[in-house]
């Protein structure tokens, strides 16, 4: 996420550390991933828009982790070597739900704003 | 789940860290791998994937550490990591921390156990149920010098009180201060025994249930009844060993009979002001006291307790009573009957007398805790001056301000938590002797360390680290701490103002100091002034014992008689014996009964006054063996007995009350309850019944006549008394198996024991003095030393300029004594204030006291003089070349 990365000085708004959570929680909605493959995941999705640094992507999946919305196992990767995987739990599960609703309302209140500009 | 998960996560980051870092690093290797791999497969060459990557990954350490410090704990971990620092910090200066802990152990222990004497003696309710219903009453003088005087009661009163009071109160009456002989039974021995008479509803008011058996009933309560008795929980554990059958049993008391009907639970204790903590056994009143005891309105034998009902108050009772006593005196006007009334809650009137003195010694600990911090900080203080220019540093490259301050904390914290669990065993140990030494004491046995006594040591531990540590932490400001980089090795002035803080200190603590030495000073005082008061006969090589002949047994006068001088004639035949005695009341040993008397040769007083004296039996040999001396007349022949016992003995003191510019000699006095004339046929000089209490006038009757049961005896010999109290009891238990013997003692130990309470008072304060000194002289010495140190160079220079030593040594030794001194001024001013509240303590000693208030100076001056000493010459004796050359 090109715009989020701040290269690591100092720590990320509450605003941008949100919706950083908010995609990785909706990546891991299908399936677990490892953090190579979350990265990727939203990279692809966002049409190659979105490029989440390491710095970001690391601190906020040890967070989640520690904040229970989602666990982490290590197994065997796509490229047969070890790898931790994360999965969503249910607390996680219903914050994303929480989450997607809250960005729902937040992103419907900017492009009343700037659509109206 | 996700609180489960939660706590997993802690753990495992708390507690596997070792593993959680190397998986991390697993972790971001993957990725970088992966980066790696698909730069590769995007044609790079492997080099420039890698470089690529690495390049795209940004620090890897610098994101290790943002990874992990989302951890949980991740403050945790630096605390850890503070906390190991300041222990290794700690553990490096063993002198400075060992010296910190004890003085913290020393002030916490003081403060924890005189806390949990006044927690468990003063503040614990009493183990009743409601305890706050109950109250205790007593009758009381208007008219009376003292407006707090606390009078037992007499039965009459007492039945007019009950009535009146019905519907606000539940009231009973108890006689704590009785006793029995038990009668030899069983193999067991015969023993004299505390006792108190009741009625009925004595132990129902305080709503306590038997462990055995039942309390008294109305029925047993009563002179026709059958002689019942209720044991103590302890006396039926030592005297019968618990046994279970014993209700419906019978026991001898004073040689009858009575069924023991109950057996009262173990842990209940009764303590009034008058005694009753130590009761053995519980008998009716009704069934015990003669009727006309019970209908009298002058004979006071008896305390009364109330249980108020929902909506009463003391007060309420305490008026309503008085106008009942109010009618009883205006249709009794004799002397002897009192005219008011005074109640206190049954708390009160267990403790009141220990209030002042336990409550002054919490004050003194607190002084010495006080100190004890202060202390603390003060070397904690020192103890960051010298590691000024590393703090200094830490800050300059970006330490963080809080971290230092939590690190100061930290220290102190770990120095009071240390203290605190040494001085909790302190306070352990010394609670366990007070027991031991002070049983005497009303409610001792409720003493013990509990739930909140910790959470007080916890408390005080909190306290210490807080205030050492703010102190502390306060010395080392930022600025300051700055100032430490900017200062080249010969300014002064940071460094002086940091000993101003301490000097500070150190006027707080000298005051402190100042005030417990006086405190101290004059509890002393006052006990050296008990001490050698003179109750009126020489006390050493005195041994006492007493018995009492029971009249079921011993009816006739006649009959007591013969055993008296049985045993007299035994114990004066014993070798080494110098002269034996028998009174009815040895001097410091007790008050001994009081009557109103009148001079026959006198015009007749107004009805129902008359001249109060101690009265006393004695036997013709009781003067010699006590050695009290004659001043007029004689004492009693050998053939003044019995129906010839119409002679009488006086003190001085009863002299001046009754003859004022007479001569004694020849007329006559009359006892007014029962019109005994005597002829008064010597004065001896007075003697005190107790050390604290101001001499009374005293007469001596025949011992040998039908008032005197209960006896003294005395025996005097030229060495090693005691040794008489085996062979003595021998006599008597070979005269009457049956006969206890009680209260073997010299008569010096007796006063000792008199004394007890003022020199324990003195001694503990002038302990807490005595540390208190020692801290403040050690506060001093280290503030001078480091002040001495700190100008090192300074000295240096001036000797090297020409100053002279002595002039040095002045100026140091004055630099040093000029916060004692202020100590020593507010100190004298604050103790002026403080020591009216121990007032009530004193013995014959004023509050403000020259002597005392002198010698407390001289002493402090000394000390400080001594502790600034040793810096000062060493600051005078510097050696000018090394001294610059310390830089």
């Amino acid at each position: 996420m090109e715009f989020v990365d701040n290269l690591g000085m100092g720590k990320p708004s509450d605003l941008v550390q949100g919706t950083l959570d908010l995609l990785i929680l909706k990546t891991l909605l299908l399936d677990p991933l490892h953090g190579w493959a979350i990265a990727k995941r939203i990279q692809q999705l966002s049409g190659e828009v979105l490029q989440v640094q390491q710095g970001s992507l690391y601190p906020a999946l040890h967070r989640l982790e520690q904040q229970g919305w989602i666990k982490a196992k290590w197994a065997e990767s796509e490229t047969g070597r070890q790898a931790k995987f994360y999965a969503l739990t249910a607390a996680g599960r219903s914050q994303l739900e929480k989450e997607t609703a809250n960005w729902n309302r937040l992103s419907a209140a900017i492009n009343l704003v700037v659509g109206e500009a | 789940m996700r609180l489960v998960e939660q706590i997993r996560m802690a753990f495992l980051s708390l507690f596997r860290r070792g593993q959680a870092s190397t998986r991390l690093d697993d972790e971001l290797r993957y990725h970088l791998d992966r980066q790696i791999a698909e730069n590769i497969s995007a044609g790079m060459s492997p080099e420039d994937a890698r470089a690529a990557a690495l390049r795209q990954f940004g620090n890897p350490a610098l994101l290790r550490d943002q990874t992990r410090s989302t951890w949980t704990g991740a403050s945790l971990d630096s605390l850890v990591r503070d906390l190991r620092y300041v222990l290794r910090s700690l553990l490096h200066s063993p002198a400075f921390t060992l010296i910190a802990v004890f003085i913290i152990a020393l002030g916490i222990g003081a403060n924890v156990a005189l806390f949990t004497l006044v927690h468990r003696v003063l503040l614990n309710p009493l183990p009743y149920p409601e305890p706050n219903q109950l109250v205790s009453i007593y009758e009381h003088e208007s008219s009376g010098t003292n407006p707090h005087a606390y009078m037992p009661i007499d039965a009459g009163s007492f039945s007019e009180w009950k009535r009146a009071a019905q519907g606000f109160a539940e009231m009973a009456i108890v006689s704590p201060f009785q006793g029995y002989s038990v009668s030899a039974e069983g193999g067991k021995l015969p023993e004299m025994i505390e006792a108190a008479m009741c009625s009925w509803n004595f132990l129902p008011v305080l709503g306590v249930n038997p462990a055995l058996g039942r309390t008294f009933g109305p029925a047993d309560d009563s002179p026709s009844a059958e002689a019942s008795v209720i044991l103590s929980g302890a006396f039926w554990q030592r005297r019968y060993a618990g046994d279970p059958n014993i209700i419906g049993k019978q026991i001898w008391l004073n040689a009858k009979p009575y069924t023991v009907i109950g057996v009262l639970p173990q842990s209940f204790v009764y303590s009034g002001a008058f005694g009753g903590n130590t009761v053995q056994v519980w008998t009716a009143i009704a069934h015990e006291f003669p009727p006309s005891l019970m209908t009298a309105f002058n004979d006071h034998e008896a305390i009364a307790i109330a249980r108020l009902s929902s909506g009463t108050s003391l007060d309420a009772l305490v008026s309503r009573l008085r106008g009942v006593q109010r009618q009883i005196k205006s249709g009794h006007p004799e002397a002897g009957v009192h005219d008011s009334v005074i109640g206190r809650s049954l708390l009160d009137d267990a403790v009141q007398d220990y209030k002042t003195p336990l409550y002054a010694l919490l004050a003194a600990t607190g002084c010495v805790l006080l100190i004890a911090s202060m202390n603390v900080a003060s070397l904690l203080v020192a103890r960051i001056a010298s590691r000024r220019k590393e703090l200094a540093i830490r800050v300059a490259l970006g330490g963080g301000w809080l971290r230092i301050m939590r690190e100061r904390l930290l220290e102190s914290l770990l120095l009071s938590a240390a203290g605190g669990a040494i001085g909790l065993a302190f306070a352990a140990g010394a609670l366990q002797w007070l027991v031991k030494t002070r049983h005497d004491m009303n409610r001792i046995e409720d003493i013990h360390i509990g739930a909140i006594e910790i959470g007080f040591v916890i408390v005080a531990v909190l306290a210490t680290a807080f205030f050492a540590g703010l102190i502390s932490a306060w010395s080392s400001k930022l600025r300051t701490v700055l100032s430490g980089l900017q200062d080249s090795a010969r300014t002064l002035s940071s460094s002086r103002s940091r000993a101003g803080l301490r000097r500070t200190l150190l006027v707080l603590e000298v005051s402190l100091t100042v005030v417990l030495l006086v405190g101290a000073g004059l509890l002393l005082k006052s006990f050296q002034r008990l001490r050698s008061t003179d109750i009126g006969v020489p006390v050493d090589n005195v041994l006492t014992l007493h018995f009492g002949l029971p009249e079921a047994r011993y009816k006739t006068a006649v009959e007591r008689m013969a055993f008296f001088e049985n045993v007299l004639s035994r114990v004066r035949a014993l070798p080494g014996v110098q002269s034996a005695g028998l009174a009815s009341a040895v001097p410091g040993q007790g008050y001994g009964g009081d009557d109103l008397v009148s001079v026959v040769e006198h015009p007749p007083l107004p009805k129902g006054t008359g001249l109060d004296l101690q009265i006393r039996g004695a036997d013709p040999g009781y003067f010699a063996a006590i050695q009290l001396p004659i001043i007029r007349g004689r004492v009693f022949t050998a053939d003044e007995r019995l129906d010839r016992a119409n002679v009488v003995v006086i003190s001085q003191k009863a002299a001046e009350m009754c003859f004022p510019g007479e001569d004694p000699i020849g007329k006559h006095i009359k006892i007014n309850v029962d019109n005994t004339v005597g002829e008064v046929i010597g004065v001896v000089r007075d003697t005190r019944w107790n050390i604290n209490e101001p001499v009374m006038g005293q007469m001596y009757w025949p011992l040998f006549s039908e008032r005197w049961v209960n006896v003294a005896l005395v025996v005097r010999s030229p060495a090693n008394v005691s040794a008489f109290a085996m062979p003595i009891q021998k006599i008597i238990g070979g005269l009457d198996p049956d006969l206890p013997v009680s209260g073997i003692s010299t008569l010096r130990e007796s006063i000792a024991k008199s004394t007890v309470d003022s020199q324990f008072d003195s001694l503990l304060v002038l302990a807490f003095a005595v540390i208190a000194l020692v801290l403040a002289a050690a506060g001093l010495y280290g503030v001078l030393t480091y002040l001495v140190t700190q100008r090192t160079s300074e000295l240096g220079i001036r000797i090297a300029l020409g100053a002279r030593r002595e002039q040095l040594l002045r100026t140091v030794l004055f630099d040093g004594i000029r916060p004692a001194l202020l100590g020593l001024f507010v100190g004298l001013a604050g103790s002026a204030a403080a020591v009216r509240l121990i007032r009530s303590m004193l013995y014959q000693t004023e509050p403000l006291d020259p002597a005392v208030f002198a010698s407390v100076t001289v002493l402090l001056l000394a000390v400080a003089t001594l502790a600034c000493l040793l810096p000062a010459w060493r600051a005078s004796r510097l050696d000018p070349i090394k001294a610059l050359r310390t830089e």
